[in-house]
């Protein structure tokens, strides 16, 4: 009997479906647990690093750092952290959004924008729009290491301080928990030391004090503030993939949810159909004997 | 009781050390440093090389940094290691490769489809395909 047979052949196919994003989300849900501890271990060092730049700007260093200074703004750079893979939900997406609303405010202000990407949705999505991309990384993998976003950063540092950008920003999205991801938008240059100086554990008050600097205060200042952007933008790195995993576990969930859904309601129409070929049978039948 | 100062050893991707010690030697640029407890505020680059944690008098923790920071305020030691070795021109290339892949990527804009874009091309069909469906419902 032949009844039904598309809508058992799609049933099929939503079932196979389902499979593939039913093992999608167990893997984001795996990977997910190594990124978050992976996020977790950055946590330290960009810990210290900050708290030594707030001592440094308790200190009284005899040199002013540039990236301390601000500047008039007539362009910006903005480093823009994204997944390489899509299948994430709306996590991409609403990063841009965020952006592009920034990109707008500044448009507006006249100030022109630099572009650095890192993960491949980005360069996309910035090409698509033609924006200015200066440099940009992708395919940096489950394990992302700092080396891989150095070079990046150095484009960005390296047009700061040759004057062409007067502003650094990063924006990347923020893990609140598995379900909520939160685009935020940084600024990394320059340095503000006011925010930095709410610390309950600063016991050295305003005396007078300033390090000893080894070989000198230039060359300590110069790497250090290199090393606090890199943690900083790092950091984003690996939250952001912390990001995706779960948010694609999510989204995997839902799809696969859907699925179900879609499945059972099919399975309902094509029983209904059977049953009325049934008894559209049995009927004929019947009819048929008394006719005999 | 031998005085003892807190150490901490981070570098960027994890937590390598922390806890007390008597004394820190560290390989500064100009030349090796000791560190022992109520040193006066000290910040220095770090060359590639071992950092002697002395625990104890028996106990010497070695642990090698490929470069780094160290920050030194009387009770703590703070050494922010490098995970790989730096150098001004590998950093210097590695800048390079960014900005010629960026360049690339834009110069090729004509040729092959780029998967992603042509993703987003996708999802924006899919999204006007089902405000299509949705008007045609409420038209029916």
């Amino acid at each position: 009997m032949a009844v039904g047979k598309e809508i058992r052949t799609q049933i099929a196919s939503i079932k196979n479906t389902q499979k593939i994003t039913r093992a999608m989300e167990m893997v984001a849900a795996s990977k997910m647990r190594k990124t978050k501890d992976r996020m977790q271990a950055t946590r330290p060092y960009s810990k210290k690093i900050s708290q030594i730049i707030r001592h440094l700007a308790h200190a009284n260093p005899e040199y002013k750092h540039p990236f301390l200074l601000a500047r008039k703004v007539k362009r910006v750079g903005v480093i823009i952290i994204t997944s390489d893979r899509g299948l994430c939900g709306g996590l991409n997406s609403n990063l841009f959004r965020t952006v592009l609303k920034d990109l707008a405010a500044w448009e507006k202000d006249n100030i022109e924008v630099d572009i650095c990407t890192i993960g491949t949705k980005g360069s996309s999505f910035f090409a698509a729009i033609n924006a200015s991309i200066v440099a940009q990384i992708g395919k940096l993998g489950d394990t992302p290491h700092l080396n891989d976003i150095v070079g990046i950063i150095k484009v960005m540092l390296d047009s700061y301080t040759n004057g062409t950008i007067d502003e650094l920003y990063v924006v990347s999205n923020e893990f609140v928990n598995t379900m909520t991801q939160k685009p935020v938008i940084e600024k990394l240059i320059p340095v503000v030391a006011n925010e930095l100086e709410n610390d309950a554990e600063d016991h050295f008050g305003n005396k007078h004090w300033d390090y000893l600097y080894e070989p000198d205060a230039k060359d300590v200042l110069d790497t250090l503030l290199t090393r606090y952007i890199e943690s900083i933008v790092y950091q984003g790195v690996v939250e952001n993939n912390a990001c995706e995993q779960s948010a694609r576990m999510v989204a995997m969930k839902s799809a696969s949810d859907n699925a179900g859904n879609i499945i059972d309601e099919l399975q309902l129409v094509y029983n209904k159909a059977r049953q009325a070929a049934i008894t559209q049978e049995i009927s004929e039948i019947v009819a048929g004997a008394a006719a005999v | 009781m031998t005085m003892t100062v807190h150490v901490d050893i981070v570098s960027a991707e994890n937590e390598i050390f922390s806890g007390l010690a008597e004394m820190v030697f560290a390989p500064a640029e100009l030349g090796e440093v000791g560190i022992a407890p109520r040193h006066a505020p000290l910040i220095t680059k770090l060359l590639p090389g071992e950092v002697r944690v002395k625990v104890s008098d028996t106990e010497t923790l070695e642990y090698h940094v490929s470069g780094g920071i160290l920050e030194v305020q009387p009770h703590l030691v703070t050494v922010l290691a490098d995970t790989a070795i730096r150098a001004a021109d590998i950093d210097e290339a590695s800048a390079l490769e960014a900005k010629a892949k960026a360049e690339e990527m834009l110069s090729d804009k004509s040729g092959k489809i780029d998967f992603a874009k042509a993703q987003a091309e996708l999802a924006q069909a899919m999204s006007q395909l089902r405000t299509l469906n949705r008007l045609r419902k409420r038209g029916r």
